[in-house]
């Protein structure tokens, strides 16, 4: 039961950890994204389309992240190029994702495609109980892992990742040291929408492969609460989100198997869940604890005088 | 002072009764995408349906409308385009519904799944429970592990009805057998309605139903080799291996009637709570995988179903608890199905108080 549980945990929450690392890269160059929702419906879309129409789930995730890193580098343009505010700028990303795979997507609805199918990755995938909900699983859920740490290497073993936290930190500062903050913190936002893209297409390639308008239903949204939970690095991504998903995961099985817990009180542990982590996190935060990037939401004007 | 005269002469030259309309411009108002397969989908295949009469000029409709007081402004304009027969699709809509046609006496409204009408609004439902208790049987009929999930939205009557018809129908052909039904909480959402379908799979359930608007649960069956039974509209495309047949929607044969009634002139505001007869509401064909005898034994009930010599909702019926809730001899009245709260026996769920 425990492994079946992990199972879906894993599934539920692998289109939230990429959701999650792609705002993360977006906040650690000092940009606060909450377009994550609309991006996540344009990554779906053109995930599924690119696949439909080629016949190629490779082709559809790198279109997914091509589709996405164009529609980032609009909020990219407004935010970074012409210093616009970043919440209204979020805001209106997600609308116009929701609003344009509405309609480009009409086509596709009630297409099928074959979706990803788990790989077993040999030896590991024998581990009693971690096994297989872990490398028993799809190649995206494998790619997410290494994405965990390619990011948390990025950011904290190169230099290039030092210079856009400190982009983020301080844009002053690093723009003295010689780096350039709009094109780190541009890229930042392309990249970082690209990978919250593959979240999507994660939904309409893996999850269920289908195209329905809106199918994203509100993870984008737990995607921005998660990266404050996570404190903007990676590893915590992971754990929040497949926490997350463990929690829904966890309250269908015990109404599954019959438990009789009122379904009530089931539903409502992912919210007391939300409320726990607020109060850790402002716990954690008032210790001094917080890893917020202090130039997040600013924008950069050299020629601004503080 | 003069405004309010003007305004009361304006409401009381307006306020003549429903007569018959040369040309019908029909509007409609729907809740979600016309693409999502499910729902919005049938009405609108009733709506295409509908234009065929030659007295119905091409129809409008405007999809995806939230639900709520908002709606009223996407109402009006639909009125003040010039249509005169509107349809405004989801329960959410019936106070605007009502608001909008206190003022525009000469337009026809109908309202689907609410309960209040005006002398110009009528409302309009099916009684879905007939084919939910004829796929019940065939859900009974498959099901060797004697397990049956039934991913729901909401408990509300609306979904209750609709878990008791199938189990009753489940029931009768197998004893053994039991309804599992998750709650999902959301009408929409692809990806929880596929993991609450994956969790009743893995307790061993080998047939599944659904009362949602996506067709997650069907891909969930199809890739554990399951059986499925669909919902709203012929989903097979999403299953073609597990699908086995879906109580769906007709939409097009009572759109045809009221546009007719409203042009002759003899249309009434009345609750229009149509069923199988009236063909509002019925069975997908088979997958041929379903045995003749199964065919065979629906066929029969569907016969005795539209004649009106057998009612789902017959006593005896008992509830979870064992206790009977229906005598031999009584049938539920249609006030009590349209408030029905609690789970007959052979549902394994919980429906708190």
């Amino acid at each position: 039961m425990f492994e079946i549980l992990l199972d879906a945990t894993v599934k539920a929450g692998t289109p939230i950890l990429f959701a999650t690392l792609g705002a993360i890269i977006n906040e650690r160059a000092g940009i606060i994204n909450l377009g994550i929702e609309g991006l996540m419906l344009v990554g779906a879309l053109a995930g599924f389309a690119g696949t439909y129409l080629s016949g190629s789930l490779l082709v559809g995730v790198v279109l997914a992240f091509c589709a996405t890193f164009i529609a980032g580098s609009i909020h990219a343009l407004i935010t970074v190029q012409l210093r616009g505010n970043q919440i209204v700028s979020g805001l209106a990303l997600t609308m116009f994702g929701v609003g344009i795979t509405a309609l480009f997507g009409k086509g596709m609805v009630g297409k099928t495609i074959v979706g990803f199918e788990r790989v077993a990755i040999p030896g590991l995938s024998k581990i009693p109980i971690i096994g297989k909900a872990f490398f028993n699983q799809d190649l995206l859920v494998y790619f997410s892992f290494l994405l965990v740490f390619l990011i948390w290497f990025f950011f904290y073993r190169t230099r290039w990742g030092l210079a856009m936290r400190s982009v983020g930190q301080n844009p002053a500062a690093a723009d003295t040291c010689g780096f350039s903050v709009s094109k780190y913190r541009f890229l930042a936002v392309t990249v970082g929408s690209g990978f919250v893209g593959i979240g999507g297409a994660y939904l309409s390639l893996a999850s269920t492969p289908m195209w329905i308008e809106n199918m994203t239903a509100g993870r984008g949204w737990i995607a921005v609460a998660l990266v404050i939970f996570a404190s903007w690095s990676s590893p915590r991504a992971m754990f929040g989100a497949y926490l997350f998903g463990g929690i829904t995961a966890m309250q269908l099985r015990f109404q599954a198997m019959g438990t009789n817990v009122s379904a009530h009180v089931l539903q409502m542990l992912p919210y007391i869940f939300t409320i726990i982590v607020l109060v850790i996190s402002t716990v954690r935060l008032q210790k001094g604890g917080n890893q917020q990037p202090e130039g997040l939401g600013l924008p950069y004007d050299r020629e601004d005088r503080k | 002072m003069w405004f309010l005269v003007v305004m009361s002469i304006c409401f009381a030259t307006s306020a003549f009764a429903v007569s018959a309309m040369e040309e019908l411009r029909p509007g409609f108002i729907y809740v979600g995408p016309v693409g999502d397969a499910g729902w919005t989908y049938s009405h609108d295949q009733g709506r295409v349906e509908m234009e065929k009469l030659p007295y119905v000029k091409p129809s409008t409709f405007i999809e995806s409308v939230p639900e709520g007081a908002e709606s009223a402004r996407v109402i009006n304009g639909l009125v003040r385009k010039g249509h005169n027969l509107v349809f405004t699709t989801s329960f959410g809509y019936m106070d605007a519904t009502i608001d909008v046609a206190k003022r525009n006496k000469d337009v026809v409204f109908m309202h689907c799944s609410g309960f209040k009408t005006a002398e110009n609004v009528g409302t309009y439902f099916g009684r879905m429970y007939e084919p939910r208790y004829l796929s019940g049987i065939v859900a009974g009929k498959m099901s060797k592990s004697n397990i049956i999930g039934y991913v729901a939205a909401f408990p509300i009557p609306e979904v209750i009805r609709g878990i008791n018809a199938f189990t009753l129908g489940v029931q009768s052909v197998n004893p053994k057998a039991q309804v599992r039904v998750v709650w999902t909480q959301t009408w929409f959402d692809p990806g929880l309605e596929r993991d609450a379908a994956d969790s009743l799979l893995d307790v061993g359930a080998d047939v599944l139903a659904m009362h949602q608007d996506a067709p997650a649960t069907m891909q969930a069956a199809e890739a554990h080799g399951a059986y499925v039974i669909g919902y709203n509209s012929d989903m097979r495309t999403f299953a073609p291996n597990a699908f086995l047949t879906a109580p769906i929607w007709n939409w097009g044969t009572l759109y045809r009637t009221l546009a007719e009634q409203v042009h002759n002139g003899t249309w009434k505001s009345k609750q229009i709570w149509a069923g199988m007869k009236d063909g509002l509401v019925e069975l997908a064909a088979f997958n041929p995988k379903v045995p003749a005898e199964v065919q065979a034994l629906v066929a029969e009930k569907t016969a005795a179903i539209k004649a009106g010599t057998f009612h789902p909702f017959a006593g005896p019926i008992k509830d979870q608890t064992g206790k009977v809730v229906v005598p031999a001899g009584k049938t539920h009245t249609d006030g009590e199905l349209l408030g029905m709260n609690y789970f007959v026996e052979g549902v394994q769920g919980t429906l708190s108080k």
